[in-house]
């Protein structure tokens, strides 16, 4: 299906939260938003939920704990107990104190990198990719409104186009993907 | 939106817009190197290689080149670890505690101050890696299954947990430190012509491309990455003094030692970091965003932490004596005036005096006295862990096997080598790589640049 994107250039980062606003409450849903830096405030109004990302990263902790102390237990009171100064490894409870700092790493070292991984896929940012923002100024000092036509099927295009236009941009880009 | 209590100095100097931050971070890495930086890579260059071939000696020989002998099993080398792991200690005080705490002054320092870190913790690692002699048998420190009647490591040992604490550190400081340089690879990858470096940044971005759920997500993982990282930098350095602290030796076995290393490694990060930050801000003309507010905050941070230094230093004199063991009081009367009280003179004068004169206004706020005193800080820290550590042992329980510890010449060259590959790194590193962080200091611009803030008052 044809299909046709709207890229609205603006300048500044309130004008472009104002502008989303804007053509959100006219009815518009907004595709996606390119922007150089975080605009905190901008994540509600074109309807992008809160990452899980922290959630995964608990259970990563958990996860790292878990082996720690399954591992610790298996090395050093089931596989082969040690009798150091006198104070032998016969229950992981007795010995837990001098396991802490090692879990307490363990922990950290799996939460942190597991976490990292998943961020690098559920972004889609890994190493080789291409860049996908519609314009390297978006980078820099430049904030881009995504909208496809193919999702606001109740508005013509100049119809899109028009009201994009009221929303204090610089520039407004087509392309028509087929 | 972006409001700040008036009374609040500005971080960002003049009017600045988000363009121009831009420029300003990325004009020292379009532009051709000056002259100077090709200077100081290779003196740094020929100091790291003079290093590295000491490294390559000592192998090839043994650690019988280094000055050790039997009663003073440790010297430099663990007292170059300790040292730089201190060092490492700033970057991410500054980049986790201080984003937890919000405080937005450390956007101007955060970057190469994680970088600092991150080089600094590699010249950490390679001192136990060299002391263990035979270096390709560096992998028996992990717990693999192995031939050796399924012998594991021994995880009741500090020294172990120093093995997990340290490759943690640098492996999550590397991660949080690249994440964050993501989004500036790309306003690199977005702006350079040289088709190359075009190349390279685009490989280095992983393609970024500046979406609202990727800015999202990136806000999420820094926070979380943030407050695992925090009890991670109080954990690493208390880990390592758990080295000495669990031990038996007078001297060592004190249950201060943890509070006590983790300032006194914030105190000489911090003071490294001022090395490094004043001359950066001048070489790249970065005085707009990093000032002289910026280097007071980081005095503030060396006066307090410095005077919990000196206060743990006197509480440790005071109970050596307290504790009426003779063994104890021996050893720290040993330490000021034995044959190493030099040492322990120049560590208090370093350390205790010279970070009291941060109370003057005038001089914590004095650049040419803070990089004076910066120095000074880390020379004091230096001599801190070789008086903690040789002056301990060097006179053992039997006055027959008291000894002194001498330096060879391997050992100040290894010593000297990584202070040199330090500096290879980092000047790589500012070469190469956005030293400030450009997207996070367009998000304080509004709030906290001069321009901006003057505006909003006269608007009310």
């Amino acid at each position: 299906m044809a299909d046709r994107i709207f890229y609205a250039m603006y300048d500044d980062d309130d004008v472009l939260k104002d502008g989303a606003k804007k053509v959100v409450s006219q009815g518009i849903k907004v595709n996606e938003v390119f922007s150089p830096f975080p605009v905190h405030g901008i994540d509600p109004i074109i309807g992008v939920k809160q990452t899980r990302l922290g959630i995964m990263a608990f259970l990563y902790g958990l996860t790292g704990l878990m082996l720690a102390t399954i591992g610790m237990r298996y090395f050093m009171v089931v596989d082969w107990p040690m009798n150091i100064g006198g104070k032998p490894n016969n229950t992981y409870l007795e010995n837990m104190l001098a396991f802490i700092p090692v879990t307490f790493e363990f922990t950290v070292l799996c939460a942190a990198h597991m976490m990292a991984i998943t961020y690098f896929l559920r972004n889609k940012t890994l190493p080789g990719r291409k860049a996908e923002n519609p314009d390297p100024r978006t980078t820099d000092d430049k904030f881009v409104m995504e909208v496809r036509l193919s999702e606001n099927s109740q508005f013509t295009a100049d119809e899109i186009a028009a009201m994009l236009k009221e929303t204090g941009i610089i520039e407004l880009n087509q392309k028509e993907l087929n | 939106m972006h409001k700040e209590a008036a009374i609040r100095e500005p971080l960002v100097l003049g009017h600045k817009t988000f363009h121009d931050v831009t420029n300003d971070v990325c004009k020292p890495i379009e532009d051709k190197a000056p002259r100077m930086w090709y200077v100081l890579f290779t003196i740094a260059a020929i100091i790291g290689l003079y290093g590295v071939g000491c490294i390559l000696y000592l192998l090839g020989t043994g650690i019988g080149v280094w000055g050790l002998n039997k009663t003073v099993g440790w010297a430099w080398d663990i007292t170059n670890f300790v040292w730089w792991v201190g060092i490492g200690h700033a970057g991410t005080l500054i980049s986790a505690v201080l984003l937890l705490f919000r405080q937005k002054w450390r956007m101007a320092i955060n970057r190469s101050a994680e970088a600092m870190t991150i080089f600094a913790v590699f010249m950490a690692g390679l001192f136990p890696l060299i002391h263990m002699g035979r270096l390709w048998l560096a992998y028996w420190v992990l717990p693999l299954p192995n031939q050796f009647g399924s012998l594991w490591v021994n995880f009741n040992s500090p020294l172990l947990w120093d093995v997990f604490a340290i490759s943690t550190y640098l492996s999550v400081s590397l991660v949080f430190w690249y994440i964050g340089l993501i989004p500036d690879f790309a306003t690199l990858r977005d702006r350079v012509k040289n088709p190359l470096s075009k190349r390279m940044y685009s490989l280095l971005s992983f393609g970024w491309s500046g979406r609202a759920k990727q800015w999202n997500r990136f806000e999420l993982v820094s926070l979380v990455l943030a407050g695992i990282a925090t009890p991670l930098v109080f954990s690493v350095h208390s880990i390592v003094s758990f080295d000495f602290a669990t031990s038996v030796i007078p001297g060592w076995h004190t249950t201060i030692f943890p509070p006590y290393f983790v300032a006194g490694a914030v105190f000489s990060g911090f003071a490294m970091v001022q090395t490094l930050m004043l001359i950066m801000r001048k070489a790249f003309k970065l005085e707009a965003y990093i000032h002289t507010k910026h280097v007071e905050y980081m005095n503030i941070v060396i006066m307090v932490t410095g005077s919990i230094v000196g206060v743990a230093y006197i509480t440790e004199l005071f109970i050596s004596w307290y504790s009426g063991v003779e063994y104890e009081s021996y050893a720290f009367i040993n330490r000021f005036s034995g044959p190493y009280a030099w040492a322990y003179w120049s560590m208090m004068t370093c350390n205790v005096f010279s970070p009291q004169l941060m109370w003057f206004k005038k001089l914590r706020r004095s650049l040419l006295f803070t990089f004076i005193i910066s120095i000074v800080v880390n020379i004091g820290m230096w001599f801190e862990r070789f008086v903690i550590i040789v002056t301990s042992i060097h006179r053992d329980y039997l006055p027959s096997s008291w000894s002194m510890f001498y330096p060879t010449a391997i050992d100040i060259g290894i010593y000297i080598g990584t202070i040199g590959l330090f500096f290879v790194f980092f000047l790589l590193f500012a070469r190469f790589f956005p030293v400030l962080p450009i997207a996070e200091l367009k998000t304080i611009l509004k709030s906290s640049g001069e321009s901006y803030k003057n505006n909003t008052e006269s608007n009310h």
